[in-house]
């Protein structure tokens, strides 16, 4: 009587970060967990499982996104990127991820994936932000290390570096 | 010359593996296609009730559901697995000491305690299985809060008497006497309630028996990997010397992590071990909202009497503490409230007795601050009390009692939470107030005041002190290894989560031995490279395994010296180490690190250019042997340090606040910081600790709070509900300035910083909304909601 079938499994292509992957999973996989132990892509981190610290944020074509909020099979239409894939080909860390170094915008490491690819985003939409939209910027992300005073100065540093590297923008 | 490291603002060396997101988190461990032996999950049946009676479990659906390996509850446990867990820190008057089973035996006490256990494929079946388990209970009153334990009409434990796991008094003078014949008197009763540390990683344990070297290795997120490894090999029967602990990259801890054993940790190796498969446990947040830890909860009740200065003649103080439904780690936080309350002053005579007492809620360990911000709310809210009565300057008031700097050390009679001597080692208080008034510009606060109240603006200032013994022993230890490539391989036992110390421990091994700081690489927290350590907490790691690479460097230099001596034919005194070369001051003979490494170690093959060129140098005395009486192969040193009693870091804060006229909202318009904790040994890492304590204190002092409801179901268990603060709720600028009062205890002149920052926020942004407001704030955290009651309590 307490017979339980193994639950059906779909066959799905995910694109993360540049790389096309095929996987089985279950419709309730979510895209957090199908990226960490299905691909083994471990960057992306799991805080709370319902959205509000923005520790597991990916980009889906381009935009900040909660993976913990997305079932894998959902993701299939979309470019994928990971704390992974924020780096150059050549393993160059991009402007935010230097300037979080030089700005000690982060302790643990545990909500920087989060910040990195939210602030990755936040810097195409406007490349210039005042302080407030810095701020404004990172407002859905849970720290609990760096009371975020040097987070917000690794905005402002990142579009600086951002700035001197393509000034025609 | 090499620069010195120490005191430098070094770019950390971890981030780079954080940044392109490589940590290694306890999750992370055998994770993803490649990662070997197919893992096993776990997931845990909790109690739904806070206080109940177990009449049956029913676990026979289970083993159907396909995919799942095991199910354990508390009728599969043997040995000392089916003992209570132990409590890690007996105390004499912890005289009803109460711990919980790995899984519960009989009886539930608490929303969240484990019931079941179960293993299978993935997490998603694991769940599925735990709610196929059947139990039944028969529900019992709840005790929730401290006036319910006080009160004491029903019990949590039915074998504890009045829910009163401990009473404690400690008494210098004769404070009630003092009081009575003191020209003024006061009486405050306060409250702080409880929160929670919500580091953003949550608990993890993986384990893996390896058959082929019959060992047990357990990766946990603890801030202890020997205090797990013991609490294992205990539990489960094993040799200490078969289990390794290893603590990689953890999340976040602030206190939470150090209880050990956790059920969790127990049973994922048992089940490691019975099922010859690795087994994980990833906790969910809802579950490390209701199984893990939380603190702060406490009432208390001042006497006061003080002369017409403001001077503190007799303080005496009665506390209730709510450690919830067990006491794992005995009486620490409360012991720590009642001797470090006293801050920076001279209390006159003092009696502190507190009531520890079981609730029906979560368990209670110390959370960064670790019972100061009660404590230092307690004494500050006092001065604060003193002040207005006497009409005078909240400065001055503080300024008349402090310890004076040719005063140090000052030894105040008590016994503090490590059984030694409560001795402040070092400090300047009188110092640290100018710098604190300067900074917050408290003599050009009336008028800005005046210029805000003509736009109908309402602002207050407030400030707090605090104390905080740092560096608590027994001892830490450290390995330094040169290698023969010149690279230098550190270790040492603590455990990191955040604090850098990867890279301050890179500091100074750099400074003492003479190396580049790039070829210093620091290991932390795995068992097999250091099996001796206590862990991070106290704000301990600094100070303690700081001091102890200090030595152990000095070690490895000093037999650096010894064989370059030889090999140069020099005298010691006048070689010197710059950026790993020994070379002979004044001539241009020298010999590198990683050959002296090849030199110590006379069994010696060319394996590689290091070993080549090592053979030009003669190698000792051919009459002697090899490796001489007394010595060892190896250009490496092992050394341990352990004081005789913790360090005493200091500092003030200041707020000025803001509240509305209409919706009582609360915003932080400045926030100073005036900060020692001795020499600095990297003033960005010291910042950025500081910046996150207040972030945290201004959390316990606006937010967070936990919502038990009279049955003990926790109503606000998700982090939509428990509210911490983003960057919106924190002040642009936290204004900080350092002062350095060597400690004379360590080799390095060092304190600890990591629990400062938030210790005295909740005192200073009451001051501040009072200053405000006009009357008294008694109770923290306080809401737009509460600000508004009060006010309607004050002004008819």
């Amino acid at each position: 009587m307490n017979e339980i079938r193994r639950e059906t499994r779909h066959e799905i292509r995910l694109r993360v970060n540049g790389v096309t992957y095929e996987l089985r999973v279950p419709a309730r996989r979510l895209l957090s967990d199908a990226l960490r132990h299905d691909l083994g892509l471990t960057g992306t981190h799991v805080g709370c499982e319902h959205g509000v610290c923005g520790s597991c944020t990916i980009l889906a074509d381009g935009e900040p996104v909660r993976a913990c909020l997305l079932l894998a099979v959902a993701a299939t239409a979309h470019e994928i990127t990971t704390v992974e894939g924020l780096a150059g080909p050549d393993g160059e860390p991009n402007a935010v991820q230097r300037a979080f170094a030089e700005c000690h915008g982060l302790q643990c490491g545990f909500c920087t994936p989060g910040f990195l690819t939210t602030v990755t985003a936040g810097l195409r939409r406007d490349p210039c932000p005042t302080r407030d939209a810095a701020r404004e910027m990172i407002a859905g992300n849970l720290c609990r290390c760096t009371g975020y005073q040097n987070i917000v100065r690794a905005v402002e540093r990142a579009a600086e570096l951002e700035s001197a590297q393509e000034p025609a923008r | 010359m090499t620069t010195k490291l120490m005191g430098q603002p070094v770019q950390r060396v971890e981030d780079r593996r954080f940044l392109h997101g490589e940590g290694r988190y306890v999750d992370d461990i055998l994770a993803g296609p490649g990662a070997g032996p197919a893992v096993l999950h776990a997931a845990v049946l909790r109690s739904p009730h806070a206080h109940a009676r177990i009449l049956d479990i029913d676990v026979s659906g289970v083993l159907d559901v396909d995919g799942v390996h095991a199910v354990y509850t508390y009728d599969d446990l043997s040995g000392p697995m089916a003992e209570p867990l132990p409590v890690l820190i007996p105390h004499p008057a912890l005289t009803h000491g109460r711990t919980q089973y790995a899984l519960a035996r009989d009886e539930v006490n608490h929303v969240g305690e484990a019931i079941a256990f179960v293993v299978a494929e993935d997490r998603y079946l694991a769940e599925d299985a735990v709610n196929r388990i059947v139990v039944d209970y028969e529900v019992l009153p709840a005790v929730v809060g401290l006036d319910a334990a006080r009160a004491a009409d029903r019990l949590v434990h039915d074998d504890v008497p009045g829910n009163v796991g401990a009473r404690l008094e400690q008494t210098v003078g004769d404070a009630p006497a003092a009081i009575a014949a003191a020209p003024h008197r006061l009486a405050l009763d306060l409250e702080i309630e409880r929160s929670a540390c919500m580091p953003l990683e949550g608990r993890g344990t993986v384990a893996r028996w390896d058959h082929d070297s019959d060992r047990l290795v357990l990766w946990s997120s603890t801030q202890t990997s020997t205090g797990v490894r013991a609490a294992v090999a205990a539990k489960l029967g094993l040799d200490i010397g078969r289990v390794d602990v290893i603590t990689p990259d953890v999340g976040g801890g602030f206190g939470v992590k150090i209880v050990h054993p956790w059920p969790e940790e127990l049973l994922v190796p048992m089940a490691a071990r019975a099922l010859d498969r690795p087994v994980k446990f990833t906790e969910d947040r809802r579950e490390h909202f209701v199984s893990s830890a939380h603190e702060r909860g406490q009432t208390q009740h001042i006497e006061v009497g003080f002369d017409d200065d403001g001077r503190l003649l007799g303080l005496d103080v009665e506390f209730w503490h709510d450690h919830g439904a067990y006491t794992p780690y005995g009486l620490i936080v409360p012991i720590i409230t009642s001797t470090q309350l006293l801050g920076p002053y001279k209390p006159g005579a003092y009696r502190v007795v507190f009531e520890s007492l079981y609730t029906n809620t979560v368990i209670v360990t110390p959370y960064r601050g670790a019972g100061r911000p009660q404590g230092c709310f307690a004494m500050e809210r006092t001065m604060d009390a003193i002040a207005a009565y006497l009409g005078r300057d909240r400065t001055e008031v503080r300024a008349v009692n402090f310890i004076r700097p040719d005063e140090f050390p000052y030894d105040h009679g008590l016994v503090f939470q490590d059984g030694r001597a409560l001795e402040y080692d070092s400090g300047d208080y009188p110092a640290s107030l100018d710098k604190l008034r300067k900074l917050i510009d408290w003599d050009g606060f009336a008028e800005f005041r005046r210029a805000c109240a003509e736009q109908g603006r309402t602002v207050g200032i407030g400030l707090a002190c605090y104390v905080e013994g740092t560096g608590v022993g027994p001892y830490e230890g450290a390995h330094v290894h040169v290698e023969t490539t010149g690279k230098v391989k550190v270790a040492t036992g603590l455990t990191t989560q955040g604090q850098s110390h990867q890279t301050a421990f890179a500091q100074i091994v750099a400074d003492e031995l003479g190396v580049r700081f790039d070829d210093v690489e620091v290991v932390t927290g795995d068992t097999r490279r250091m099996p001796y350590a206590v862990g991070t907490f106290a704000s301990r790691a600094a100070v303690m395994s700081g001091s102890a690479i200090h030595k152990a460097a000095r070690r490895t230099r000093e037999k650096a010296l010894r064989l370059a001596a030889d090999a140069l034919e020099a005298s010691v005194d006048d070689l010197e180490i710059v950026d790993g070369i020994v070379g002979v001051r004044g001539t241009d003979r020298s010999i590198p690190l990683g050959t002296l490494s090849v030199l110590s170690n006379p069994l010696r093959y060319a394996f590689d250019e290091a070993s080549k060129a090592a053979t030009q140098f003669s190698v000792g005395d051919s009459e002697q042997p090899p490796v001489a009486e007394g010595d060892q192969p190896g250009l490496e040193g092992t050394d341990f340090y352990s004081p005789e009693h913790a360090t005493f870091a200091s500092g003030m804060h200041a707020a000025i606040v803001e509240t509305d006229p209409d919706t009582a909202e609360i915003r932080i318009l400045r926030y100073a910081v005036v900060h020692d904790c001795g020499n600095l040994i990297n003033p960005m890492v010291v910042e950025g600790q500081i910046h996150g304590g207040v972030a945290q204190g201004i959390g316990g002092a606006l937010y967070e709070r936990m919502a038990y409801d009279d049955s003990g179901q926790l109503l606000n268990a998700s982090f939509m509900d428990f509210l911490m603060p983003y960057v919106s709720e924190i002040p642009d600028a936290i204004d900080i300035d350092h002062l350095e009062t060597p400690s004379p205890l360590n080799p390095l002149g060092i304190k600890g910083a990591g629990e400062a920052g938030v210790i005295p926020v909740s005192a200073v942004i009451a001051a501040a909304i009072s200053d405000a407001e006009g009357f008294p704030i008694t109770a923290m955290p306080i809401s737009p909601s509460d600000l508004h009651t009060l006010r309607e309590e004050h002004r008819p």
